[in-house]
């Protein structure tokens, strides 16, 4: 792969074309699956799919993929920090019915 | 301060403030310097507003009887009071100010990474302030600066939509900003800079800077939620549609909480700057307090729901989250007995910057105790929604963030504008304003205590008394914020010229002139020492 003294690496056309292609099948996907009732796995195919995507956009389009081994890290870094928000709000939301609401 | 012979000296000829003429010089500036000087100008207009709002808000306290305004009305100043003081002055205050002027002549560079990108949060954030001021003009907001939910999406008749995009675009200029800086601090350190060479502001820096990009997309999405579910009755946060108002309150404080970190981390790193200066020492502890400042970042993210304990969530997420936030205490403390370390045996003066600080240590450090106290699950139930909470927090974010602004401004200012400001009536504003700020908040912890909600215009008529003495202290500190108003825009047109180095301390922005050019450096610096080395401070104070 060529790469320019100043914005990177070349990524080939092709490669391109191929993941815009791919998020297309995906979403075509998540709306394929918006017509089926996969009942508890609703969710799990919705979030799926377009965690896939997200994955495909920040890895090529984003550039990560290419990158030197700090940008991974960073993006690591604010996927940990979602961790971290979604976790500790689990906390509250998995521990909330414990302890009975008088009156209810 | 032992006097100088070199306080004063004669100006370069050409500086970054005379390179150039004109507006549009100013407007289309990429130099940090200028930035941060049009940032300064920016949030002292919004403060000036947000003290306005203050200012009514103490008028209508002096008496029991909501007579001065109505319920309705009082519910939007103090909701644009904090809204104003906390978006558009305290975020920006030190890192855009300060931050912008400082970091790249602190790393020895040019400018910033991206300076067109640093001009561009400055029109972000004004555009931010006039979405919120057209708010304000129209009508003001009335759902208190946390916006919470259902109240914000169902049932406030105000300009929520307008006020929230404001913040919403307001936060782009804040991500910009710790971008900048996080990239400038990895790429653009002078050779011999190491990481462990950097000025201790700088880290302080570093650290803000992460909470600002981990931080504030958090609440960029979640005011977007707010809107969505206000405009097109999606259900996210009101029980009626199906949503949960916990959510919000959990995703508002995600980022609203380390927001506090974004307004003290600052504080403490011109804190760290100005008291080893001013002792004529070697700063005790560097590495602690470097470490301090990235752990204050990182826990300031993990306390969020203490914020939350009578709101209805988890008792036994409540205790997790009590306890983490008492872990906040020791970095915080480490910073404060590092400093109280330094000033130990220290050739200590007494000068404006030093007054500050000392006002930051102890104003902070009881704030930060009542923080404490406030993170015990029993004393928050008690006193939530009082007077108390109002007290705790300004003493963090006024005694703390703002006494460091303006100990950072002073120590600075020489630096910034070439000009040394009257040091006898800076003194006494420092004092005045320490003064007028215990006289303003002290009582508010015992209104509090007695059980004083806040938001409310009225109030039984025994707690007149605490709430005079409150209105009288903002008085006192109303003045003492005047004085360096006048006497800074007076030293720019009559001050006496300060030399290089008017302190005699140490630090890559004393080793340029001032006013510095506009490539800061007249040749690129090499750094062969770490920060605070007042081992030789005698040789600079007497050999130049």
């Amino acid at each position: 792969m060529k790469t320019h003294p100043h914005t990177g690496p070349v990524v080939p056309v092709g490669v391109y074309v191929a993941v815009f292609a791919a998020l297309l099948i995906l979403t075509a996907m998540t709306t394929a699956a918006a017509f089926h009732d996969l009942g508890p796995m609703n969710n799990v195919v919705a979030l799926g799919i377009a965690a896939l995507k997200a994955t495909l956009v920040v890895l090529f389009f984003m550039h990560v993929r290419y990158g030197t081994r700090l940008i991974p890290l960073v993006v690591a870094a604010g996927l940990f920090w979602l961790v971290i928000l979604i976790a500790l709000s689990l906390t509250d939301y998995l521990t909330r019915g414990w302890l009975g609401v008088p009156g209810r | 301060m032992v006097a100088l012979p070199s306080e004063t000296g004669i100006p370069p000829k050409v500086h970054y403030l005379n390179a150039d003429y004109g507006i549009r010089s100013w407007l289309l500036t990429t130099d940090h310097k200028r930035i941060g000087i049009l940032y300064l100008i920016s949030i002292t207009f919004f403060f000036a507003i947000g003290g306005l709002m203050a200012v009514l808000i103490r008028m209508e306290l002096a008496t029991p009887e909501g007579d001065l305004f109505q319920s309705d009305t009082y519910n939007r100043l103090f909701t644009m009071h904090g809204i104003m003081m906390i978006f558009f002055f305290l975020i920006p205050s030190i890192p855009a100010v300060l931050g912008n002027f400082l970091i790249p002549i602190m790393v020895g560079a040019r400018d910033l990474a991206f300076p067109r990108l640093n001009l561009f949060s400055w029109y972000l954030f004004n555009i931010a302030g006039l979405f919120t001021i057209w708010a304000l003009v129209h009508g003001g907001v009335d759902t208190g600066w946390t916006f919470y939910t259902p109240y914000s999406t169902r049932y406030s008749n105000t300009h929520v939509i307008a006020t929230a995009l404001g913040i919403f675009i307001a936060g782009f200029s804040s991500i910009l900003t710790g971008l900048n800086f996080v990239v400038t601090i990895h790429r653009m350190r002078a050779p011999g800079l190491g990481w462990f060479r950097l000025p201790l502001f700088v880290w302080s820096l570093y650290a803000t800077s992460l909470i600002f990009i981990l931080g504030t997309p958090v609440l960029a999405i979640t005011l977007l939620l707010l809107a969505a579910e206000r405009v097109f009755g999606i259900g996210i946060f009101d029980p009626s549609l199906g949503g949960d108002p916990l959510l919000f309150q959990h995703l508002f404080w995600f980022y609203s909480h380390p927001a506090v970190y974004i307004m003290v981390l600052p504080a403490m790193g011109v804190v760290s700057e100005i008291v080893p200066a001013f002792a004529r020492k070697k700063i005790f502890g560097y590495r602690f307090i470097a470490y301090a400042s990235v752990a204050l970042a990182v826990l300031g993210f993990l306390v969020w729901a203490h914020h939350m304990f009578v709101a209805g969530m988890s008792i036994y997420a409540a205790t997790v989250f009590s306890a983490l936030s008492m872990l906040v205490a020791v970095p915080s403390a480490v910073k404060v007995f590092n400093w109280t370390a330094t000033l130990y045996q220290g050739s200590i003066s007494w000068d404006t910057p030093m007054l500050y600080a000392l006002g930051f240590i102890g104003l902070f450090t009881m704030g930060g105790l009542t923080g404490v106290m406030l993170a015990t699950l029993g004393i928050d139930v008690h006193v939530h929604d009082t007077y108390f909470i109002i007290a705790h927090f300004h003493y963090i974010m006024v005694g703390g963030a703002i006494m460091g602004y303006l100990g950072g401004l002073h120590y600075w200012w020489p630096k910034i504008t070439g000009k040394l400001y009257p040091r006898f009536w800076s003194r006494i504003s420092a004092m005045v304003i320490f003064i007028g700020f215990n006289v303003t908040f002290f009582p508010q912890f015992i209104l509090g205590y007695l059980g004083m909600p806040r938001r409310y215009h009225a109030y039984p008529p025994e707690f007149q008394v605490l709430n005079v003495m409150s209105s009288a202290g903002a008085t006192i500190l109303g003045v003492g914020y005047l004085i360096p108003l006048i006497y800074f825009i007076w030293s720019m047109r009559y001050g006496r010229h300060a030399s290089s180095n008017p302190w005699g301390v140490v630090g890559l922005e004393w080793e340029t002139t001032s006013p510095p050019p506009t490539e800061n450096f007249e040749t690129p610096p090499v750094v062969t020492r770490g920060p605070y080395e007042y081992s030789r401070s005698e040789e600079v104070a007497d050999g130049r």
